[in-house]
């Protein structure tokens, strides 16, 4: 049965159905349940939002511009392809939104210090920035070998004044850095804020990103009502936490007529074990501060995630994606390492831009639905964020040397 | 029913505080995780914390982190750690012990099945560090059934506005944590802990047990002045990886070295008051 709102979660204790909630220790509780009250609070504060607005429109560059691929449309020969240009803000991704508006909450709570886990370093970048941008100390943990693979991102944390820990526990990839920053703040409760990169971790952490991430559907909305007088048919966007997806497509959860399509990262193929999509592989279980999905043993031991996409390389997802694919409001799919490669190279040859390989698996799925759709559709897909990071990674898969 | 209670009552006549071991089930191997443990009661220890190994232990410091991979890499599981403790009930029918680790495997092995294995095989209590009060109701109400008690965690951050909270559907004994961090980081003062014991105890009648930041027998005697209860577990699962030789061998003795200093710490705890 379909429900009258698909927006009003979570109920007060952070639960959206079964999922989401607080799996935290009891150190953290009365922390996490104050970012939750000061957050409330700041919401409905006309000081801070102000503040929020002018830092979006002044210091990331919003709105972004809301594009019609033209010649992508043209090749693909079906629906009209729009690009919402979130790899145009300030550090060249969405991870910029919730940043910014986690670091206000942090200093309107007098921390002075902000830590943050990374996977790619494009979370860890941001949140340096924003560190940089109030004066605040920050620390960024990151798996031992991402910090190899992804060097040029390490230097730019720390021009920005971060210190990068490398993460050597466990099996040292994104979700043990986000032990490892767990574990650091559960030792720095009174002066540390944790800006967690993905909507996901324990509530208030999955709406309050959510929240921050929306400005990017809300945008959207009047945008394709400018251009094209009437909302969208459908919204395309890559999930791995699932904070880009949900940004764009939480404000029209509630008009029927827009339906919503989460491209997870499936890697090498979601029958072989070297996939990250928890919606197809995973099963429910309790990680890092909220019930959701997530790919784990028959025992409860959460498995490595692979993508080859850093950024999607995670064994878990936010929790209000679960509760929205139970409910069948989204539609959940996933693109492999090879068509995301595939729709990097056509974006960067049709339209000359070079998209994240994160974004390149939302695209992979417009290029697989678009062709089969008739012109009047109007399709939009989120363009999370820009590829320059990824061109190492791309061209060692295509056998070139740089 | 739980030993726990009983266990209490008897040290309280003898006017002692009680000696907690933690160990990780399956550290670093079945066959000498379970000598450790089996070896537990004789060397002191008056209550044994099992740990349930974990991929991801969050609120564990490095020492109980590499003891999980470590376990889990020799093949532990929870059906494993369920059949320790079967296998040590088969000698021991007093040692009250506690099943301590993370929400995940319990969850995945299925609550209520987990619940009546645990209660079958001999379990007492469970300590689950991901599971606040807000969200324990699913564990508590089943295990509690069965006859198990839900040790929950008090810590620095506990402060009188939160604590009713945290003790209320609570039972078996209090677990302070002494520090606000990861096992095996830094120590509260024993003054600290003294002065947060008897915060605590102004709003339970239930046993306090003070843990994190334990290491030598002299720490272990000053929180036994101040506490019914005293925990080690890095301090010995330390001990258990220096057993460990660089080509992963088990070297000879560890069994006997870890034991011995269990004496020491329960020595320790015994010379407290």
């Amino acid at each position: 049965m379909a429900l009258n709102s698909y927006r009003t979660g979570p109920d007060e204790k952070g639960h959206f159905g079964i999922y989401g909630g607080r799996y935290v220790s009891e150190t953290l509780m009365p922390l996490v349940m104050d970012v939750e009250k000061e957050y409330q609070k700041a919401i409905k504060d006309p000081a801070f939002l102000a503040e929020l607005d002018e830092l979006n429109r002044v210091y990331i560059g919003r709105p972004s511009p809301l594009y019609y691929a033209e010649r992508l449309t043209e090749h693909l020969g079906g629906a009209k392809v729009y690009f919402k240009r979130e790899e145009l803000n300030h550090t060249g991704a969405h991870k910029i939104n919730h940043a910014i508006g986690q670091v206000l909450l942090a200093k309107r709570m007098g921390k002075t210090r902000v830590i943050a886990e990374t996977g790619a370093g494009q979370h860890g970048v941001a949140t340096a920035t924003v560190a940089a941008r109030f004066g605040l100390k920050c620390t960024v943990f990151m798996g031992a070998v991402d910090i190899e693979r992804q060097k040029p991102n390490v230097f730019r944390m720390k021009m920005l004044g971060a210190e990068v820990q490398p993460v050597t526990s466990g099996s040292a990839t994104l979700k043990d850095a986000m032990n490892d920053a767990l574990r650091d703040w559960v030792t720095n409760v009174h002066d540390t804020f944790y800006i967690i990169g993905t909507a996901a971790g324990p509530h208030p952490y999955p709406m309050m990103v959510r929240d921050f991430q929306s400005i990017i559907g809300r945008e959207t909305r009047e945008q394709i009502l400018d251009l094209e007088g009437r909302l969208p048919d459908s919204l395309v966007a890559c999930i791995g936490g699932g904070s880009n997806a949900l940004g764009l497509i939480h404000p029209f959860l509630d008009d029927p007529e827009v339906e919503a399509y989460c491209v997870e990262a499936s890697g090498h193929g979601v029958d072989t074990d070297k996939n990250a999509a928890s919606i197809a592989g995973g099963t429910p279980g309790v990680l890092h501060g909220n019930r959701t999905y997530l790919l784990q043993s028959e025992d409860g031991q959460i498995q490595e995630a692979h993508s080859i996409s850093a950024g999607l390389d995670y064994p878990g997802i936010g929790p209000e994606h679960v509760w929205l694919h139970e409910q069948e409001r989204v539609h959940y799919v996933s693109a492999t390492d090879d068509e995301a490669l595939e729709a990097f190279q056509l974006c960067c040859k049709m339209e000359g831009i070079i998209p994240a390989l994160e974004s390149s698996h939302a695209l992979a799925h417009v290029m697989r639905m678009a062709p089969t759709l008739p012109k009047d559709h109007i399709m939009v897909m989120n363009l999370s964020g820009r590829g320059d990071k990824d061109i190492f990674t791309v061209a060692e898969a295509l056998g070139e040397e740089i | 029913m739980s030993r726990l209670k009983p266990c209490f009552e008897a040290l309280k006549a003898e006017d002692r505080a009680a000696f907690v071991t933690y160990v990780q089930a399956g550290d670093p191997n079945r066959e000498i995780s379970t000598e450790i443990f089996k070896g537990l009661p004789a060397a002191g220890a008056d209550i044994i914390e099992l740990g349930m190994p974990f991929s991801d232990p969050a609120a564990d410091g490095p020492a109980i982190d590499r003891a999980a991979q470590r376990s889990l890499a020799a093949g532990a599981s929870m059906k494993q750690t369920l059949q320790m403790v079967r296998e040590f009930r088969e000698e021991n029918d007093s040692t009250p012990i506690v099943l301590m680790g993370y929400f995940n495997p319990v969850y995945a092995y299925g609550v209520e099945r987990f619940c009546s294995d645990a209660a079958e095989a001999g379990v007492d209590g469970l300590i689950v560090v991901d599971l606040p009060p807000e969200e324990d109701d699913e564990l508590r109400i089943p295990a509690n059934a069965k006859g198990i008690d839900i040790i929950r965690l008090a810590t620095p951050t506990s402060d009188d506005e939160r604590l009713p909270a945290v003790l209320n559907g609570a039972s078996g004994f209090v677990y302070y944590v002494a520090v606000a961090g990861v096992t095996g980081g830094k120590s509260a003062t024993a003054d600290d802990i003294g002065t947060a014991v008897q915060r605590i105890k102004s709003h339970t009648g239930l046993p306090v047990a003070v843990g994190f930041g334990i290491r030598t027998p002299e720490q272990a005697a000053a929180v036994a002045a101040r506490a019914d209860a005293a925990v080690v577990g890095s301090a010995i699962v330390d001990l258990i990886e220096a057993g460990i030789n660089d080509d992963g061998t088990i070297r000879d003795g560890v069994v006997q070295e870890v034991l011995d200093f269990t004496r020491e710490l329960a020595d320790g705890v015994k010379s407290g008051r």
